[in-house]
């Protein structure tokens, strides 16, 4: 110990200090730094596979390279650059076969799914090599019973159910675009919704709202779907439009009916 | 109705004959008449009576008496099944009623009885006048309201001789003096009603919890405050905020307040957004906003809703209660909808840790328009 604490002043103290705190600080940082999240395992066969399903059936829009297309009507677009989308984009564009787009049209409606998980899991491989982007979220990731149901509802509440509505439903947007509704939606889906953005969505990244907290709102959502329904006809869960029709209609209707019943001769 | 109608081309007819000859319809030249309208119309009558099948025959009379007895029945059974579903049905219990779907099984046969019970009674009792209380229809003449002369006479006398020997006329202090108590009277009435509207809103709207809290002066801090994302309540650093992004905000300490949480979120509640800065058209906002962060007021200006709903291709920004739209990239300008003012836009830049702050309150009042709002 006192050996050590003379020579606390030689020259090359300073320095070797300087390296150890430099050395703690990056592992530190890269210990505890978010990492930019990487498809799990992908080899450059899956890579060439993605590839060629690509330009068969994407291309036409994004372009060979996956470099975006114009339409060459002002700056409307046939389909964005991919790169950097990851494969999350991918996995939920593709999985909820909104992708390939059959007509081009303000929104991709959700559709049939028209690839196997295999041959999405291989564009994306490949959509991911073109630069790094979010991954497709684990199991663990979207397992709703790990989430908390409660603080997912109250995430879901400030930032989702203006757009998809308080129960999920879904809602209209400006000039024909809409909000889908959510239910039976997959979890893995919800997820990688959040964290591209797709279409008009916006982007919830991990630093917006955490990988638990989209777990929770899966939760969330997966509990409502699973809440028994007692109340007899929900009209839709749109809220007034549907129970406000109804009550007009039918309510009026029989007010109307019954006075010019009581107002009638009998003969 | 049918001469109206054998007429072939609609319009204001008269009857030929009725009113003297010369009279034409009002759209073959008109002229005034001469006299030819009767002192007097003839009251036309009642049309004449139809029997019911009640009144003609006894097996009719039977008939409804039959009906109505069975919709009071019909009541009876409706009041006993309530209370018998009332103890009987598990309270936890569904069903599936066709239509309608899965529902509590208790409340839509309490609900169905329930109708019954009401239903039965008043249709019975309806009934029951239509087919079977006399329907004979009658006149009962009304009584001159007027009072007679010598009545109205007398009444203004016996008022008069009362003022007189009340000395009401003689002794005109008693009069006025009486007059002004009964007139104030009413004050007391009135002046809680007024004050019970609750004090002035003063400068309430004017301000949000971004100006913080109120000096003793009645002076505002206005210092900055740390973007908070609601409802994690935690703060924003600027790189968490990619483009295409959206975060919905509160100030700092609004999320720890015990009291009057609501009142305050709902004029300070602000939503962030990043655009690709070369896609904001507005200088003003892009110098107002940090690289593209640029963070708005949420409440609409028409009527106050939360505008939430951000297009991030489009960058419109849609409140959901009256589709006023609003377009970020022009400072939040409405471009659709009722809304009358663009979105009050928030300064911010970041501190040293790198967060997003206020840098300053915002610069008019948020929300709708109201009285001592000012301009527009």
């Amino acid at each position: 110990m006192n050996a050590l604490a003379a020579r606390r002043r030689h020259p090359a103290a300073i320095a070797l200090l300087l390296m150890l705190g430099l050395l703690v600080t990056g592992f530190a940082y890269a210990a505890v730094a978010p990492q930019p999240a990487q498809a799990e395992t992908s080899t450059a066969e899956d890579v060439a596979a993605g590839k060629q399903l690509f330009v068969a059936n994407c291309a036409t829009c994004h372009g060979v390279n996956a470099e975006g297309r114009a339409t060459g009507k002002g700056d409307q677009v046939a389909g964005p650059a991919l790169a950097g989308v990851g494969a999350a984009a991918v996995d939920f564009q593709m999985g909820t076969g909104r992708m390939p787009m059959r007509a081009p049209a303000v929104q991709a409606p959700r559709a049939t799914v028209q690839f196997s998980q295999d041959e999405i899991d291989k564009v994306a491989a490949y959509v991911a090599s073109l630069a790094p982007g979010p991954a497709v979220p684990s199991e663990e990731d979207v397992d709703p019973s790990k989430g908390d149901p409660a603080k997912g509802g109250e995430l879901f509440r400030v930032n989702c159910a203006m757009c998809h509505n308080f129960a999920g439903s879904g809602g209209a947007l400006t000039r024909g675009k809409y909000a889908p509704a959510l239910e039976g939606v997959s979890g893995k889906h919800i997820y990688e919704a959040m964290e591209t953005g797709p279409q008009s969505m916006p982007v919830f990244n991990d630093g917006n709202i955490a990988p638990e907290e989209k777990r929770d709102i899966i939760a969330f959502l997966k509990s409502i779907e699973d809440a028994p329904q007692q109340g007899g006809h929900a009209l839709g869960s749109l809220g007034p439009v549907t129970e406000g029709w109804f009550a007009w209609f039918f309510g009026l209707g029989i007010l109307i009916a019954t006075a010019v019943w009581l107002g009638q001769k009998a003969a | 109705m049918n001469e109206k109608d054998s007429h072939p081309s609609g319009g204001e007819v008269t009857q030929p004959g009725e009113f003297g000859s010369t009279a034409v319809r009002l759209d073959q030249g008109h002229v005034v008449g001469d006299g030819g309208i009767p002192a007097r119309f003839e009251n036309p009558g009642f049309p004449p009576h139809t029997h019911r099948a009640s009144d003609l025959s006894e097996s009719g009379a039977k008939r409804a008496e039959r009906a109505v007895g069975g919709l009071f029945i019909l009541s009876i059974l409706g009041t006993l099944g309530f209370v018998v579903a009332y103890f009987a049905i598990d309270k936890q219990s569904t069903m599936f009623i066709p239509g309608i779907g899965q529902a509590n099984a208790l409340h839509a046969v309490l609900g169905l009885t329930m109708a019954l019970s009401l239903l039965g009674i008043g249709f019975g009792a309806v009934h029951w006048a239509k087919t079977l209380m006399p329907d004979t229809e009658e006149v009962e003449m009304r009584h001159p309201m007027r009072s007679s002369d010598e009545a109205r006479k007398d009444f203004v006398q016996i008022l008069g001789d009362g003022a007189e020997s009340a000395h009401l006329t003689r002794r005109p202090i008693i009069k006025y003096a009486l007059g002004g108590a009964l007139g104030l009277f009413a004050v007391p009435v009135i002046l809680p009603v007024i004050g019970g509207l609750g004090p002035l809103p003063g400068d309430d709207l004017s301000v949000s919890f971004w100006n913080g809290h109120q000096e003793e002066d009645g002076s505002y801090p206005n210092a900055p405050l740390r973007l908070m994302r609601d409802p994690q309540n935690t703060p924003i650093k600027a790189s968490d905020v990619t483009i295409g992004s959206v975060f919905h905000v509160m100030p700092e300490g609004l999320l720890d307040l015990e009291k009057h949480v609501l009142e305050e979120k709902g004029k300070a509640a602000v939503i962030v957004m990043r655009l690709d800065p070369d896609d904001i058209r507005s200088q003003k906002e892009k110098d107002w906003g940090y690289q593209g962060i640029v963070a708005y007021s949420k409440i609409c200006t028409h009527v106050g809703c939360p505008v939430g709903l951000y297009e991030q291709q489009t960058h419109h920004l849609l409140c959901p209660c009256h589709q006023s739209t609003f377009d970020v990239t022009q400072d939040c300008k409405v471009i659709f909808g009722p809304a009358k003012r663009p979105l009050p836009q928030l300064e911010i830049t970041v501190d040293d840790e790198g967060y997003l702050i206020s840098k300053g309150p915002f610069k008019e009042a948020v929300g709708p328009s109201f009285w001592e709002r000012g301009s527009a």
